[in-house]
């Protein structure tokens, strides 16, 4: 039964529509994976009884011919989307116990095509992290590792339980969130597709709030074109969030086929860093060859605002985290140390219930927004937000999308950077970008590194426009030819 | 202004965070890091630059305004660390 799990979403549609095996089985099977899993630490909570009652709605829609779009299609979800009645903690200490009353509009879109819920997945507390290794829980472990070692590497962050659950084959595709880079550098680690849409493209109704002007929800599959399935699902309008965008959501992957001759892709110079590794910059020239042996034609661009993308991020993010978690006062949900006044039990829960990374960014946050620092600071930071907006816009009108890498390196090992806050932030220098001008962006596996781990490359497309970044990344994907599977190291005994 | 001990002490006040002494230095030592490394933004010219308030202009959404929603006060205190009927139970704040 464990090549159920090997299937891809578009597979298995097909597979449960004619017969082959039962939405039960699918379910079963992956929650036998999941339960040989232990040590890649990627789920937090298992919700079995849910997944066969859904699993076993699916099997009467689908003999009875109602079949909705992913009927029947086992998926995770990360902790930070609220699930009603469900573990949602967002790998944080301070919401333990926290069970929502309410049911976050991504993952309701999602129950309402028939997916079925297999648990709620690993993460850094808050989605503040690079390399899972803040999360409450303890660290996510990668289930890829370098050829000839077995040291645990990291899957990335903040995304990291999404990501290697999908590569580990434990869920077919899951629930994502990017901020900063949360989708797009867990996908690049793991082999996996990630795909941030733009701002705006899904509700944000339900999630655990991080940066709410850089927040965005989005997907990780093993294929383009099961992250398409996917984010058909998840996305469209939502009067509970006046962010949201009031457009149709198109049918991504029916605009995945076609080819791309005649449209003209973006290398945006400013990405060629000093010291860059020889294989990144050799996988950056093989992606846009690829794609010009399709038809593409190949452009420089300059987005000379680049390299003050994460400095603003890092005024941005933690002043509107610092904002979002003042909500975290032991009143209301979650943990409560007591104090001897109402002020010193905040302080205690707060001091008790945030890890050090939460801690640091909730500071950094409040000190830019304190009395007399908001011009210095946050003001200036949103000005040169324009500028990255504008540089976007001013290559886009010359170009259809940008190929760009991922990451910087491959998967690191766990312990690596983790004492160091301004190295680990770094990770997010390809990804930040996107975010701070709410574009779309996809991370795909493109080649393997000298140690035999994924390396990925990013596209970029103009805003709303998800289709053509998708489309372009589904001849990547055919170009690469990739068919990446870690050996399944974790299930020995 | 760099970022000292004595910064980090005041901020931690503000966002209602206690803080022990063992890990003000330390705090104190990485937020200044960051913060040099923050103040690269002080090279951008942003005279004249509208900072970005949203990220794709768009109208605000508004709803009719009538009550939608209500009558969940068991939903509301579902997840309370401490209740007494139908309230939130806070440490006493007047004498």
């Amino acid at each position: 039964m464990s090549d159920l799990t090997s299937l891809t979403v578009a597979a298995a549609r097909e597979g449960l529509r004619n017969g082959e095996f039962s939405a039960r089985e699918l379910t079963e099977a992956h929650l036998a994976a999941i339960d040989a899993a232990g040590r890649l630490n990627a789920f937090v909570a298992v919700t079995v009884d849910k997944a066969l009652d859904m699993a076993g709605e699916s099997d009467r829609r689908l003999a009875s011919g109602e079949a909705r779009p992913l009927e029947g299609v086992p998926v995770g979800v990360k902790d930070l989307f609220a699930t009603e009645g469900v573990h949602t903690q967002a790998g944080s200490h301070i919401l333990d116990g926290f069970r929502p009353t309410y049911e976050s509009t991504v993952t309701a879109n999602l129950w309402r095509d028939g997916a079925v819920m297999l648990g709620k997945l690993n993460m850094d507390e808050f989605a503040m992290g690079s390399s899972n290794e803040t999360s409450h829980y303890g660290p996510v472990v990668n289930p890829w590792r370098a050829a000839g070692s077995d040291a645990p590497l990291t899957p990335g962050g903040s995304s990291g339980g999404s990501a290697a659950a999908v590569a580990a084959r434990l869920c077919m595709a899951a629930t994502a969130s990017d901020t900063g880079g949360s989708i797009r550098q867990p996908a690049a680690f793991t082999g996996t597709v990630g795909v941030k849409p733009t701002y705006g493209r899904c509700s944000r109704w339900g999630m655990v709030a991080f940066a709410s002007s850089l927040d965005q929800a989005g997907v990780i599959a093993r294929t383009v074109r099961d992250a398409a399935l996917m984010l058909s699902s998840m996305a469209g309008p939502d009067e509970k969030d006046t962010t949201c965008a009031d457009l149709p959501v198109p049918d991504f992957a029916a605009a995945l086929d076609g080819g791309i001759a005649g449209m003209t892709v973006g290398i945006p110079r400013e990405y060629r860093l000093d010291g860059m590794p020889e294989e990144i910059a050799r996988l950056w020239e093989q992606g846009a060859e690829w794609l010009k042996a399709q038809g593409a034609e190949i452009v420089e661009v300059s987005l000379p605002h680049t390299k003050y993308a994460l400095p603003a991020y890092y005024i941005i993010a933690p002043a509107e985290a610092s904002s979002n978690l003042a909500r975290y006062d032991g009143v209301r949900y979650g943990l409560r140390v007591a104090g001897d006044d109402l002020t010193e039990m905040y302080e205690n829960t707060r001091a008790e219930g945030f890890g050090d990374e939460v801690i640091r960014r909730v500071l950094i946050g409040t000190h830019v927004l304190s009395a007399g620092y908001y011009d210095a600071y946050y003001r200036k930071a949103q000005q040169v937000r324009t500028l990255i907006r504008r540089d976007f816009d001013a290559a886009f009108e010359r170009v259809d999308v940008l190929l760009t890498p991922a990451t910087p390196s491959p998967a690191f090992q766990l312990g690596e950077m983790s004492d160091d806050p301004l190295q680990m932030y770094l990770n997010d220098i390809f990804t930040v970008t996107v975010n701070m001008a709410g574009l779309p962006g996809v991370a795909l596996p493109a080649g393997l590194s000298a140690s035999g781990l994924p390396l990925a490359l990013q596209l970029i497309g103009k805003p709303f426009d998800e289709a053509t970044m998708l489309r372009v990344a589904a001849r990547l994907e055919e170009a690469a030819g990739l068919d990446l599977a870690p050996d399944a190291w974790w299930r020995a005994s | 202004m760099a970022v000292d001990e004595q910064i980090v002490r005041k901020v931690a006040r503000l966002a209602r965070i206690r803080l022990d002494d063992d890990k003000v230095e330390s705090m104190a030592r990485e937020l200044a890091a960051i913060f040099a490394w923050i103040d690269q933004l002080s090279e951008v010219d942003t005279r004249g630059v509208e900072p970005m308030t949203s990220v794709e202009a768009m109208a605000m959404k508004k709803r009719p305004d009538v009550v939608t929603d209500g009558d969940r006060v068991a939903d509301v205190l579902a997840n309370a660390p401490a209740r007494e009927g139908d309230f939130f139970v806070v440490p006493k704040v007047v004498e």
